[in-house]
């Protein structure tokens, strides 16, 4: 089964964002900040990362910069999932390494067709 | 809602529009018909279809024709026909014109995400094609879908559905809390509305047509007068791309083409109706 990392401090999202995943086929873990997200992917590099923007420790930028230098980092699909919604801030995502990109709110459409454009379909 | 209320609406949408309405489904009808009552002034859609008994408005009449008509639509719709479009159609339109424009409808647009997408793939690959001139069109029954459609804005929702996200921030440019197709696109693209059931005897010299999911929802003859309409405004060789579900109907007029992404050439032999 494929495994998705969910990376969000609000618990709220991270649980509505569980139940979509699954309902996509993932194995699901959870992560609280970039830090958090950083020691599990050393651990067991995931295949996807759900990542949010704004978190305290380490923000998700900052992780996927870190993730990307990691042994076995450039592999997952990274997807970050934010209320940064200004075209700026989407091209820093994706020059640091983010394969989509998904703006708060979403609902499972909306997360169902970005995993697709990821190649996760 | 009434059955004699139902059938009605049944019965203008398949005279006007070719639409096929599942009467069983009436929930579907009475809920599209709530917008158009409180647009119109009315109280309630009952009011609405009393009007429409004793007035026969034709502007009355068309806006529940549209409402109806209005489908599912999203960016890149099954992604399979703008990767034919990408790698296959647009490169054998550039050898096959010579020069001469190219010319592309979307026939039911909609609100205007197929066109859009069609503009976009145009965009990304027009510079391996510097002779290449293509033109696009697009279409659509209802005066509202075109408004939005001509507009270029979509909603945060709108842009997310089908639309990678590389191609929203290299298309498009956020306007307060909505996006905008960039000018360059919205520009190339000429606009018409346009009843495929009518008469199209002034529509032709198309190279490629996009009509997805116009035939599936429509009775038997108007699927037929459809499908003579879109070949007769074909230039000889031409392409219909239809719904992934749907095929032409009528003898001797298209061929499908490869296996998939519902890709149909005009039958070598076909011949228009003079205009």
């Amino acid at each position: 089964m494929r495994t998705c990392l969910i990376v969000d401090d609000s618990r709220v999202i991270r649980k509505v964002a569980r139940r979509i995943l699954e309902d996509l086929g993932f194995d699901v873990a959870e992560a609280a900040d970039g830090a958090e997200a950083l020691a599990w992917c050393r651990t067991a590099m995931p295949d996807v990362v759900l990542l949010d923007w704004n978190m305290p420790v380490m923000n998700g930028l900052e992780f996927l910069r870190r993730l990307r230098m990691e042994p076995g980092g450039a592999a997952p699909k990274v997807i970050f999932c934010t209320v940064e919604n200004e075209a700026p801030a989407i091209r820093e995502a994706l020059e640091s390494g983010a394969d989509e990109y998904i703006m708060k709110p979403f609902d499972s459409d909306i997360v169902a067709a970005k995993f697709a454009e990821a190649g996760l379909g | 809602m009434k059955p004699e209320d139902r059938d009605l609406i049944v019965q203008l949408c398949a005279a006007r529009s070719g639409q096929q309405l599942d009467p069983s489904k009436d929930y579907v009808i009475e809920n599209r018909l709530g917008p158009v009552a409180r647009r119109e002034g009315f109280d309630s859609v009952p009011d609405l279809i009393q009007a429409l008994r004793t007035r026969r408005e034709d502007a009355l009449i068309w806006a529940i024709v549209e409402a109806m008509a209005a489908g599912d639509t999203s960016f890149f719709r099954d992604r399979l026909p703008f990767e034919a479009l990408r790698t296959e159609i647009a490169p054998e339109l550039v050898r096959r014109r010579a020069g001469q424009p190219i010319r592309i409808w979307s026939a039911a647009c909609a609100t205007g995400q197929e066109v859009h997408s069609i503009a976009m793939v145009i965009d990304e690959i027009g510079g391996q094609f510097p002779e290449a001139r293509f033109e696009l069109f697009g279409s659509d029954l209802s005066e509202r879908a075109l408004e939005k459609a001509q507009s270029g804005l979509y909603t945060q929702f709108e842009v997310q559905r089908g639309l990678p996200i590389r191609s929203l921030i290299r298309h498009f440019e956020k306007v307060d809390d909505a996006w905008v197709v960039a000018p360059r696109l919205r520009q190339a693209i000429r606009w018409r509305r346009l009843n495929l059931i009518g008469d199209m005897s002034r529509v032709r010299g198309f190279d490629l047509i996009f009509c997805r999911y116009v035939l599936g929802a429509m009775a038997p003859a108007a699927q037929a007068r459809v499908t003579q309409n879109l070949a007769e405004a074909l230039n000889p060789g031409g392409l219909v791309i239809f719904g992934l579900n749907e095929t032409p109907v009528g003898e001797g007029l298209f061929d499908p083409q490869g296996a998939s992404a519902g890709v149909y050439r005009l039958h070598p032999e076909f011949r228009a109706a003079a205009a």
